[in-house]
């Protein structure tokens, strides 16, 4: 593939997208109530729009005969390039939260930059999905601050996802091999840039929550590479169930 | 107020009907209308709420993120629905959460249609197809009802649902075009959701308790049976479009009537069903029952953040 | 512990499009003002209807009593000179 820089480079972000979309499909007709659970269906189907215009746009740059659902339902778990936070299982509500908020929060600081990019099919994608994310990241603080500053028990909920998830934040800022190129040639974003900012923007928001910051030495990482959690193995059964039990078929 | 003047207040209410006047929450309204609302407006909230479990089965499955992307947007309109119907019902001087507490306690019922598994990705283009059919048909004549917030709910629910029945029959159509598998697929489908679908209009008019008074507060135009056999005239063709075969041997054009003779239903599987022993009534009240107790604690803190937060702000104006 | 409280029922009002007024679009549950308006706006605006929400507690609306209808409106119903109808005028008087 002439551009496989650039074709890792948009997987890497679109398979966010997918898999934590996927997750909050999961929950879709099971939330604390009918409003929550329209809110972050929303999210959800944001996140697939999105997820839709980069493998739309992978496919295309691939020079193969792809499609999106190829890219989406077709390959094996270790190509899925997708960090560890987001396939994180909905535990609890604290937990959908956190996982939405540690990710939302770096999400819009990603395509703040990549608006900038001069691939333009990348920018346009950005710019679009800066309005989603802004709003994805006021909801989800929102709640943080919500079950942080609530109740005993529901402040002690908030904490324990926060702690739990903490584990997976940096490798948000791992930087792949075709990030190192993308960001180089100017098309990518050179995402150690704001990984200060997050971080502080992140603890600004907790500690308004009355909540502490953790302080861990030691990450996970490897997702960016393929190498996942073991919840992945059971997100790639439920999603690639139907294209592979039946291949080759439209739907 | 003497039994004159209520007979009276009601005979003004009736003629009000009567002259397709609506009825607003502040009016004064006999206590079995207010009564026969709560219980038919929640029912149909229940039955929306209930309706999206089915269905939230497969969005994680589905086959395609275009099919993905539908059937999410699809299921949240449910819960949208349930949202203005239980808004609709509020109105009446009951809270949501003692609808619940009726729903949860299995006092009150909701369509049993819901408690049939969805086992194949083809159920979806089935339940679009045939149950979301059969709703509109029972919807439809609901925009005219006399409670006016049930009627303007009824708008909103009929303007958003037109795209729920297209995107079933499309499931259908491309199942149908696709490979001998997939056609068996589809088949499969009509035939365990045919008859279902058909019980859906309720009993029929020999047995319905409930029809005279609900045409005449216009929540029914028409009977249970007439509404049936719309249903059925209407969608026997869309099915030979699809090439598939509806699963009834009794099924034929009568010419002299103008409509489909059909056979027989199963009314024992319909009062098992409606008695709580579908092959889904536990789970699916499971599944509500969790999905509410599991987010109390999430419901609690919200409100005590809320006045926590007003609390500040009064502290800080003062 | 003080007695549970839940999320109290907000009305809320929608404006279509610039130039158009707000109107009520129905009501929802939510735990404060900012969470009313998030929430109308998933559930009201999601099929893109609308450019401006506003949001008010459902206890705070004082409304008319139908009862009192007969005093409240009837009397303006036979005020017929308020309406140009009422006046008679040569039909070679033109745009009046």
């Amino acid at each position: 593939m002439k551009n496989l820089n650039l074709y890792n480079y948009i997987l890497t972000i679109a398979d966010n997208s997918l898999i934590l979309a996927q997750r909050l499909g999961e929950l879709c007709g099971h939330g604390p109530n009918l409003e929550t659970d329209i809110a972050l269906t929303n999210i959800s189907l944001d996140l697939l729009g999105q997820t839709r215009s980069y493998y739309q746009y992978a496919a295309k740059i691939s020079g193969e005969d792809k499609t999106e659902d190829d890219i989406a339902f077709l390959r094996i778990e270790r190509e899925y390039k997708n960090c560890l936070l987001v396939e994180q299982p909905n535990t609890h509500f604290g937990h959908v939260i956190g996982r939405q908020f540690l990710f939302d929060s770096y999400h819009l600081m990603l395509m703040e930059k990549l608006q900038d990019s001069p691939d333009e099919t990348l920018a346009a994608i950005a710019k679009k999905g800066i309005k989603e994310v802004s709003y994805h990241k006021r909801f989800s603080s929102d709640w943080v601050k919500r079950l942080g500053d609530g109740t005993e028990e529901s402040n002690a909920k908030m904490q324990e996802a926060i702690d739990d998830l903490w584990h997976y934040t940096d490798e948000l800022f791992f930087m792949t091999e075709a990030e190192k190129v993308l960001a180089e040639d100017g098309i990518g974003v050179d995402i150690s840039t704001f990984k200060k900012k997050y971080y502080e923007e992140v603890s600004e928001i907790l500690k308004e929550a009355t909540l502490s910051v953790p302080e861990n030495k030691y990450f996970a990482k490897g997702g960016k590479e393929g190498v996942h959690t073991e919840y992945m193995g059971y997100i790639m059964a439920d999603l690639q169930y139907m294209q592979r039990t039946y291949p080759n078929m439209t739907w | 107020m003497s039994e004159k003047d209520v007979k009276n207040l009601e005979e003004i209410f009736e003629a009000r009907i009567a002259r397709d006047e609506k009825i607003e929450p502040k009016d004064w309204m006999p206590e079995k209308y207010r009564q026969t609302h709560i219980r038919q407006i929640s029912q149909h909230a229940h039955s929306e709420i209930i309706g999206m479990l089915p269905e939230g089965n497969w969005i994680t499955r589905a086959p395609s993120l275009r099919r993905k992307a539908a059937l999410l947007a699809k299921v949240q309109d449910e819960a949208g629905h349930g949202l203005y119907l239980y808004s609709a019902c509020e109105t009446l001087g009951i809270s949501r959460d003692e609808l619940y507490e009726q729903l949860h306690s299995g006092k009150a019922k909701y369509s049993s249609i819901f408690n049939y598994p969805t086992i194949t990705w083809a159920d979806m283009g089935a339940i679009g197809w045939l149950v979301d059919g059969a709703a509109i048909i029972n919807q439809v004549p609901l925009c005219n009802t006399s409670f006016g917030p049930y009627a303007r709910a009824m708008v909103r629910v009929c303007k958003e649902e037109s795209f729920h029945q297209r995107q079933g029959y499309e499931i259908m159509l491309t199942l149908c075009r696709g490979t001998e598998e997939q056609k068996a697929m589809a088949q499969d489908a009509l035939n365990r959701w045919w008859w279902p679908s058909l019980m859906m209009f309720g009993p029929t008019d020999a047995e319905s308790v409930h029809t005279e008074q609900s045409m005449k507060w216009k929540l029914k135009r028409k009977s249970n049976d007439e509404l049936r056999q719309q249903f059925i005239d209407q969608t026997v063709p869309q099915a030979d479009l699809l090439g598939i075969t509806i699963p009834d041997p009794d099924l034929k054009w009568n010419e002299e009537k103008g409509q489909y003779d059909f056979g027989e239903i199963d009314w024992d599987e319909f009062w098992q069903v409606v008695k709580g022993h579908g092959p889904c009534n536990k789970e699916r009240m499971n599944a509500r029952v969790n999905a509410w107790n599991n987010g109390e604690w999430v419901r609690d803190a919200a409100m005590a953040y809320a006045e926590k937060n007003e609390k500040r702000k009064v502290a800080k104006a003062s | 512990m003080t007695e549970k409280r839940n999320w109290p029922l907000w009305e809320i009002f929608v404006r279509s499009k610039n130039g158009l007024e707000h109107r009520h679009f129905g009501s929802l549950h939510a735990a404060d003002a900012e969470m009313a308006l998030e929430n109308a706006r998933d559930v009201y605006t999601r099929r893109n209807e609308g450019v401006s929400i506003w949001v008010v507690e459902s206890k705070h609306i004082t409304a008319s009593n139908p009862v009192n209808n007969g005093e409240m409106f009837e009397p303006a119903k036979d005020k017929v000179y308020r309406h140009p109808t009422f006046y008679d005028l040569p039909d070679e008087v033109k745009h009046m």
